[in-house]
């Protein structure tokens, strides 16, 4: 089975937000960017399947070679081999758009990117993908098993869960429960250096979506604190104060 | 041109976060003085489709059979994108929801048209610019989108454009679209839905605890509170990493985002990663022991208390208002 692992290069998790240029530009100063967690558990997975020689999966993202470390980490942790489109992620319409673009050349029998990214949270580079591939989609899985010419997933719904099969080749986004994350050990971390990272040149397209500034959430006020004692006093602000209850 | 929106419905019902969307697709339509088109796919019944005209739908267009029972992404989608055609939509309006979020992208490449998902704000159209707000960076920030071209894909995050009645009615018809057979290679085996729990992406009310409740063994108390204010409950991450509650519980960056009207933290310190999860509610109530927990900074109301002693009492106080309201 060949299976391709979309990755993209995001801000750490612990990364308080700031943005520069009248709150046009994000603050990448001193911030460290990592592999995104969900792809971390589609890459998890991806390994797992093609574990003891039973396929290849290699990675691929679109970034500039500011993203290389990010990489070599999926490389570390087991991907086969890594392809590197040279060109900033403009939106999740070029990042799909690029990618399609490469596996219309090279096929793949399993498309797996991460739920979401978790700095544009857009979820929508797997459905975009799969409509330019013509192949189904399904976002945000919870379990997924490989059969031999389709396979099972777990798809999350509000409340509940849909169980579905799918014929290969399809795009999956991988949320948790998918698998767990692999660690690099040292053997892989060595090996990653040595193993093929391709780097290509984007294909031109037009992009329909810009963002124009950013804002943070307006601040809350000063907490108003009530004693453990007096849950009742609570009960009765949520009520007429905030009204929420 | 139009507005479209795509009115998901749960088992044959619309829940209250499509009555949102048609509503916010509503002000759309009112913002460039055209009509607003809902278009149903699935078995949905004529009462219930006449509940899209209250909100504010000119018109619906009901796309029923046996195939379209359940959801099945890559057939709603071009039957999405179709009616989009048909009524010459400008603006396609979808839900944030899980199946929203599968099909915002595939309707947005159909029609070559701009997509924003996590949208929280009506748009702002001037000089022929049509900009847009979402979430950025799990909660922790806001992005504003211009989208150029000619139709705008916008999936709109639930709880966050109030539900407005127009008293109106709509004229439903039906509508029938050739659907092609590998739009159907996704098959469904089986639909588990729980009945008996709010769910977590669309409560109003949240009850979360984090490692301070000490063990599965004592979510009794959560779960409790959260059936008396008919609310979803909630984890933080080491929580559900533990084991102690389901991943779809796990609230923060790398889980769920929720934006309810009342967050209620107990023993959850405030990880900037949680923090980021729950920006969007409108009210959060942290409960915790250490009076340095940082989840006190962005909380409106809180009590410094060990959540075994507060709990109860919380829940004795909620029980007498409830019994007295």
């Amino acid at each position: 089975m060949k299976i391709l692992v979309c990755v993209s290069n995001v801000p750490d998790t612990t990364t308080k937000i700031t943005f520069t240029d009248n709150n046009t530009q994000f603050n990448t100063n001193g911030v460290q960017f990592i592999l995104n967690p969900y792809d971390e558990i589609a890459l998890a997975r991806a390994i797992e399947l093609t574990d003891g020689g039973k396929g290849t999966v290699t990675v691929i993202n679109v970034g500039d070679a500011s993203t290389e470390a990010t990489i070599r980490k999926a490389l570390a942790i087991g991907a086969t081999d890594a392809v590197r489109v040279n060109a900033k992620p403009h939106d999740a319409w070029y990042v799909a758009y690029q990618i399609a673009q490469y596996v219309k050349a090279n096929p793949f029998d399993l498309i797996l990117t991460g739920r979401e990214s978790i700095d544009y949270n857009g979820s929508k580079v797997a459905g975009m993908l799969g409509e330019l591939l013509d192949i189904p989609s399904v976002s945000i899985i919870k379990k997924l098993d490989a059969g031999d010419t389709e396979a099972t997933v777990e798809r999350e719904i509000e409340g509940g869960k849909e169980v579905l099969t799918i014929p290969y080749p399809f795009v999956a986004g991988a949320a948790e429960g998918v698998a767990e994350p692999k660690i690099p050990n040292m053997r892989g971390i060595m090996s990653a250096r040595t193993k093929p990272l391709a780097v290509i040149e984007p294909t031109e397209v037009k992009t329909f979506s810009e963002i124009v500034s950013y804002e943070t959430p307006a601040p809350r006020g000063q907490v108003k604190l009530v004693a453990a004692d007096d849950t009742a006093k609570l009960v009765e602000l949520l009520h007429a104060e905030a009204r929420v209850i | 041109m139009s507005v479209l929106i795509y009115a998901e419905n749960a088992g044959g019902k619309f829940k209250k976060s499509i009555f949102e969307a048609v509503s916010y697709a509503r002000a759309i339509a009112d913002q460039n003085n055209t009509s607003l088109t809902a278009v149903s796919i699935g078995k949905v019944d004529a009462a219930e489709l006449a509940l899209l005209g209250k909100y504010g739908a000119d018109k619906v267009l009901n796309v029923s059979g046996d195939k379209l029972k359940d959801f099945v992404n890559q057939a709603y989608a071009s039957i999405i994108a179709e009616a989009a055609k048909k009524e010459g939509s400008a603006v396609v309006v979808l839900s944030n929801t899980f199946s929203g979020r599968g099909l915002a992208p595939r309707v947005g490449v159909k029609l070559e048209a701009g997509v924003a998902d996590g949208v929280v704000a009506l748009p702002v159209q001037e000089g022929g610019s049509f900009k847009v707000k979402k979430t950025a960076f799990s909660g922790k920030a806001f992005a504003t989108v211009e989208l150029s071209s000619a139709i705008k894909v916008i999936a709109l995050v639930p709880n966050s454009y109030k539900v407005v009645e127009t008293g109106g009615t709509a004229q439903v018809e039906d509508f029938s679209v050739e659907t092609k057979a590998s739009d159907f290679k996704a098959m469904i085996k089986e639909i588990v839905r729980s009945t008996d729990k709010v769910s977590l992406p669309d409560a109003e009310i949240v009850v979360s605890a984090g490692r301070g409740l000490k063990g599965p063994e004592n979510w009794g108390m959560i779960e409790e509170l959260a059936n008396l204010l008919g609310a979803a409950t909630a984890c933080s991450k080491p929580v559900s990493d533990a084991g102690w509650r389901p991943h779809s519980e796990h609230v923060g960056q790398t889980g769920i985002a929720v934006s309810p009207n009342l967050y209620i933290a107990v023993g959850i310190s405030g990880a900037i990663q949680h923090l980021a999860g729950v920006s969007s509610s409108k009210v959060i109530v942290v409960i915790n022991k250490d009076p340095e927990a940082p989840f006190f900074k962005v909380a409106d109301y809180g009590i410094v208390g060990d959540a075994f002693e507060v709990l109860p009492k919380l829940i004795a106080a909620v029980k007498e208002y409830k019994a007295s309201a």
